[in-house]
């Protein structure tokens, strides 16, 4: 959860009065608030926490970061889909009651 | 991984490897914060590869693990009524309340959903005008300026059926707490770089000065955790104790000012109790009064429940860097993932998850292994 992911932003749009993007996490795409950073342009990285980005970063980190991230898995761990997760983990069946989807935009 | 070869870049590894070994004259114990430098440490054997007299100690920053038993009781108690949509991060479902966790819930029908970023509750919020959406908001300083947004976004928009189960926690307390305690060996500590992202590095000279302890703003990656040991030992044995910057890329002195504006808009300091830790003084933020209509304790009346935890977990221990995960005699044998006696087994970023993930099978050749891989 504390795992921050670079992302690079694909576009931008006002929603409720609110500053939105679509980003881009190596293939995943979310939507993703530009709040706490509001100058950040399209085709600019940063580092997105929950879904908000929280700092800028360089083009070159953020590939090597992504990369490094998709090597170990942990693009899966962070978007991959959470009741599978927890179920594998405690050795469980899925939960009956209809399971929300994963919401983001497979790319 | 335990092995120069498998880093990123091996050159550069070995060659802040090979530094930090001819720097080191004597033993030093260094304490990590973030719970996700403990599984890069572990994932790759970092432990293994530096000096001997190099100690890494696991500290509490696993949002998940330190969240107290009795707000994932209240979390449970919330999340079973029939009128509620429950909402949180999916490394919460499993971690054990009193005799059940929000998997087991949802199993029973009750309303559990994980989203991805809080605004995802809100929006949820907003289709089901006839229920009530609670979002589950835990977590350090990286975590805590989103759910302060959505409280803001909630208000802002005039959404009444949303509300916020808040246990924030904050780093800076948890430095200075375990510095005074009595049997606290730690001589230096690898901040956590994201909530620094935020935070900036202002609250961070004061507690070096205080506690003679140098403190290296430090990233998750293999690497970024050689280089922020690198520095660490360099101050230790040059006899400074300064706030040092190795995660420059990600971090500026001043964080994240928006975000900072916005939590002390929607939060403030409160103490809070650590999972396992007890009360830490001011480690805490809770919705202001301003805000309080928002507080899911008060809109479920919860805020009552009182839990005892469980005697034979010694995760507060290992928290608090006092005990490795292997060494205590429950790990692997009576608490493993699928039955956790506390959260540090469960999370995604506990140390004792990380243990078991990486080090269970090798725990007892593993001081072979270290000398064999450098």
């Amino acid at each position: 959860m504390c795992l921050a992911v670079p992302g690079r932003v694909l576009d931008i749009e006002e929603r409720d009065g609110t500053r939105m993007a679509s980003v881009d996490f190596g293939g995943v795409v979310k939507e993703v608030c530009l709040e706490y950073l509001p100058d950040l342009q399209v085709g600019e990285y940063a580092i997105v926490h929950v879904g908000f980005a929280l700092q800028r970063l360089d083009e070159a980190s953020a590939k090597q970061t992504l990369e490094l991230f998709a090597t170990l898995g942990m693009l899966q761990e962070e978007f991959g889909d959470p009741w599978e997760l927890a179920a594998e983990a405690g050795g469980s069946p899925l939960p009956a009651a209809g399971i929300d989807t994963p919401q983001e935009a497979q790319k | 991984m335990k092995y120069i070869d498998e880093f990123q870049d091996p050159d550069l590894a070995r060659r802040l490897l090979d530094d930090i070994h001819s720097t080191v004259t004597r033993p030093w114990a260094l304490m990590e914060v973030c719970g996700g430098q403990t599984h890069t440490i572990i994932r790759h054997g970092i432990d293994q590869l530096l000096p001997e007299q190099v100690e890494l100690i696991h500290g509490p920053g696993c949002p998940v693990c330190v969240t107290p038993l009795e707000v994932i009781d209240k979390a449970l108690e919330i999340a079973s009524r029939p009128e509620v949509i429950f909402c949180s991060f999916g490394d919460m479902l499993r971690v054990p309340g009193t005799g059940r966790d929000l998997f087991q819930v949802r199993s029973e029908g009750g309303d559990v959903r994980v989203v991805y970023s809080p605004l995802d509750a809100l929006r949820i919020a907003q289709q089901n005008p006839d229920r009530e959406v609670v979002f589950f908001g835990i977590g350090f300083e990286t975590t805590a300026p989103p759910n302060a947004m959505t409280v803001y976004q909630a208000r802002k928009l005039g959404i009444q059926n949303f509300s916020l189960l808040v246990s924030h926690v904050r780093v800076p307390p948890a430095i200075e707490a375990i510095m005074q305690s009595p049997r606290c060996r730690v001589q230096a500590f690898l901040a956590a770089g994201h909530v620094c992202s935020v935070m900036g590095v202002a609250e961070y000279p004061e507690l070096a000065e205080r506690f003679r302890v140098p403190i290296v703003v430090t990233g998750f990656e293999p690497l970024d955790i050689l280089e922020g040991v690198r520095r660490t030992v360099l101050q230790l044995e040059r006899g400074e104790h300064t706030v040092d910057n190795a995660y420059p890329r990600a971090v500026r002195p001043e964080g994240n000012p928006a975000a900072q504006a916005m939590l002390a808009d929607v939060f403030e300091v409160t103490d809070r109790a650590w999972r396992g830790i007890g009360t830490i003084p001011g480690s805490g933020w809770r919705l202001s009064s301003r805000y309080r209509d928002y507080d899911a304790e008060y809109r479920f009346s919860v805020t009552g429940i009182q839990t005892r935890e469980p005697a034979e977990c010694r995760s507060g221990e290992v928290l608090q860097g006092l005990l490795k995960p292997h060494e205590c005699e429950a790990f692997g044998t009576l608490c493993t993932p699928r039955t956790p006696l506390g959260a540090t087994m469960v999370s995604s970023e506990g140390a004792c998850a990380a243990y078991y993930l990486y080090r269970r099978l090798d725990i007892t050749n593993a001081s072979l292994e270290a000398s064999t891989v450098v």
